[in-house]
């Protein structure tokens, strides 16, 4: 599904190397999550790729299902279903929710060359989504994610990556600032969205989100190197024990 | 104390080639009385303060600029979703063929010309007057040729609700027309009028509306200035309302390499409310100018400015706007925002906001900014699948909303908003 080969990238204004040869397989079907210690570059590689400007990619490959990612422009990554569930979802004052969901799902099935959805057949998809994740009809109406709380907002993202079905998501630290009622709402959103097709990346800095979204694979992440990968229990012992002693066996 | 000779020679240079209207009765007065004010003070010209930010030359200049003619089709179609009677003037000129049957219920219609025969009108009392109460503190001398020398314009005399909306629409059929309009409108005590205005009107437009507004009358007024860019036009609209009364107007500018539309309002009653509105983009050689002047003269009276502007590929915006609060106007609430969305680094936006008040217990706020388009926000769209034009344009819309959300009636706002889309997908070719 996803692939990065030995990624680097460096910040465009600065001169500062971020990703240091990143390698990472996410295939389909699978939950992989990220964590690190801040400043290990977890929230870069969502960026770079998704697309957002002030990036350079001096060395290696992102592909999904084999095309190439960072040969596109962001809208054209989304088509192909790249989603990226932001960690500040971006208030958007004056555009109604409803039609930028809307017109975000018709862009997308225009560029992969399928019907644009009926305002009627929108309408009954986003209220059930909506329902599921307790976001209400007032919240739809409103502009996008303006005067939305910290949960709502994470909720907000969750609905859009359900109405846009994409084929590979990118959650970036969608547990920050959520409490512990908003996150479990949340990762039952992104747990009805898993199967056989869908390949998940989780960037977290905490296990707890993990308790809720069961990953398959936890990498960790320092210094813009994947320097350790395993299983659930992975997690667990960050959790317990910091990143110290990780970061001191690898060293 | 005389005139700079260069300021009479260019005033003096544009009368010479125009006429007052002959026999027109009692207005004769009305229009020497302007003529002799307009010497006094002068046409104006880049030295004065006023004029700081917008050059007069080719709205000053003896004769005025050629104007290439674009598809007027348009113009007709536009409000076409409300009941509206449609008065039509073809550069300048009434053309009662093309106008609706001018009758309708509680309002009375008449030309210019017409009542000036007669001795005994409302139209009488009004024609000039506010345009001369207006003249201070600045001096607004091309209003003052328009009162000397209009040729034409509807005296629109409501007296109670008027169910259908007022189309004024000018066409502009010559490249070198040079019109003035001068419309007297009336709203006695509880009336309720909607004037709806649209088209380029000719090469070069200098319009004037008085408006006077009865104690709990409801005016409203949406606009839409034609797109023939290389048409120049000076409109004034001077208000004057009495208790409890509405005036609402927003007006909608694409394109035009020349517009000066100046606003001019006196809440004389208490518990008066004053919105004035407007959207303007252009790009390249488009220069817009809003200039309002709101002076609240009575207690409780409320006054809303909001003036959005969407500047591209060097063009120019300007505002200046004013809020006089007088002594005595107690409990005023004052409200303005002007604000630019710079496209590109070429265009540039020049404000000149300014608060002057007497009364002590007031609210009053002003906010001028400029800007780009909000790049974050046009990511996560991206992200999200939308390619970046339709970003850009949905962004720049919500830029626009608050202006347009000025207007009230929805059908009017959605036919704003479609022109508005259609305006930005035609810049994208």
């Amino acid at each position: 599904m996803l692939e990065i080969k030995n990624l680097h990238v460096d910040l465009e204004e600065e001169d500062k190397t971020i990703l240091k040869g990143v390698n990472l397989t996410v295939e389909a079907g699978k939950v992989h999550a990220i964590m690190g210690p801040n400043g290990s570059g977890k929230s870069t590689l969502s960026y770079v790729l998704s697309g957002k400007d002030g990036y350079e990619v001096t060395g290696g490959s992102a592909t999904l299902n084999g095309e190439d990612l960072l040969d596109m422009e962001p809208e054209e990554r989304a088509a192909a279903g790249l989603f990226l569930a932001f960690q500040y979802p971006v208030e958007i004052p004056g555009v109604g929710n409803m039609t930028f969901l809307r017109t975000a799902m018709n862009a997308q099935r225009k560029a992969r060359g399928e019907d644009e959805l009926s305002a009627a057949e929108f309408l009954k998809l986003v209220r059930e989504k909506a329902k599921t994740l307790k976001i209400d009809a007032e919240m739809l109406k409103r502009p996008v994610n303006v005067g939305f709380s910290g949960g709502e907002k994470k909720r907000n993202e969750i609905l859009q990556m359900a109405m846009l079905e994409p084929k590979m998501c990118i959650l970036d630290e969608t547990d920050s600032g959520l409490d512990v009622d908003a996150m479990k709402l949340v990762a039952e959103g992104v747990n009805a969205l898993r199967d056989a097709g869908r390949g998940f990346l989780v960037i977290t800095h905490y296990q707890r989100l993990l308790d809720h979204i069961k990953p398959d694979v936890v990498h960790i992440m320092a210094d813009g190197r994947i320097i350790k990968s395993g299983g659930p229990e992975l997690a667990v012992e960050v959790e317990n024990n910091g990143y110290a002693d990780i970061l001191a066996e690898v060293a | 104390m005389a005139l700079p000779q260069t300021k009479e020679d260019v005033t003096e240079a544009r009368l010479s080639t125009m006429q007052m209207p002959q026999g027109a009765g009692w207005a004769n007065a009305l229009r020497e009385n302007a003529l002799s004010r307009l010497r006094a003070v002068g046409l104006p010209d880049r030295r004065d303060e006023y004029w700081k930010y917008t050059r007069p030359d080719t709205l000053v200049q003896a004769q005025g600029p050629q104007a290439a003619l674009f598809a007027t089709q348009e113009e007709d179609e536009l409000f076409g979703g409300v009941e509206r009677l449609q008065i039509v003037f073809v550069d300048g000129v009434f053309d009662a063929e093309a106008s609706d049957d001018l009758s309708g219920e509680n309002v009375k219609i008449e030309r210019l010309a017409e009542v000036c025969e007669t001795d005994i009108h409302w139209a009488k009392d009004l024609y000039g007057v506010l345009e001369t109460n207006g003249q201070t503190p600045v001096a607004r001398p091309l209003a003052t040729l328009n009162t000397a020398m209009a040729t034409d314009g509807v005296m629109i005399h409501a007296t109670g609700k008027v169910s259908k909306a007022i189309h004024l629409v000018y066409h502009h059929k010559s490249t070198s027309s040079d019109a003035i309009l001068h419309h007297l409108i009336k709203l006695e005590e509880g009336a309720d009028l909607t004037i709806l205005e649209s088209g380029p009107a000719a090469a070069r437009f200098n319009k004037v509306m008085e408006v006077e507004i009865a104690d709990n009358a409801r005016f409203h007024h949406v606009r839409k200035q034609g797109r023939d860019h290389e048409r120049v036009a000076v409109t004034h609209i001077f208000a004057r309302l009495g208790r409890e009364s509405a005036f609402k107007s927003f007006t909608l500018t694409a394109n035009g390499v020349m517009t000066r539309n100046e606003c001019v309002i006196e809440l004389t009653g208490d518990d008066a409310v004053a919105h004035v509105a407007g959207a303007a983009v252009g790009d390249g050689d488009f220069h817009h100018d809003d200039t309002v002047f709101i002076t609240h003269d009575a207690e409780r009276c409320e006054s809303r400015q909001v003036f959005k502007k969407v500047l591209r590929n060097g063009a120019t915006g300007v505002f200046q706007g004013k809020i006089l609060v007088k002594a005595g106007a107690q409990k005023t609430d004052g409200y303005q925002i002007s604000q630019s969305l710079l496209l590109d680094g070429d265009s540039q936006f020049l404000a000149k906001p300014e608060l002057e008040i007497y009364a002590d217990d007031v609210i009053c706020s002003h906010g001028s900014t400029s800007g780009a388009i909000d790049e974050e926000g046009l990511f996560y769209m991206r992200a999200r699948g939308i390619p970046e034009s339709t970003a850009t344009d949905l962004l720049t819309l919500a830029f626009l909303a608050e202006a347009v959300q000025e207007v009230e009636d929805e059908g009017l706002r959605e036919d704003i908003n479609s022109r508005l889309s259609g305006w930005l997908e035609r810049r994208r070719g």
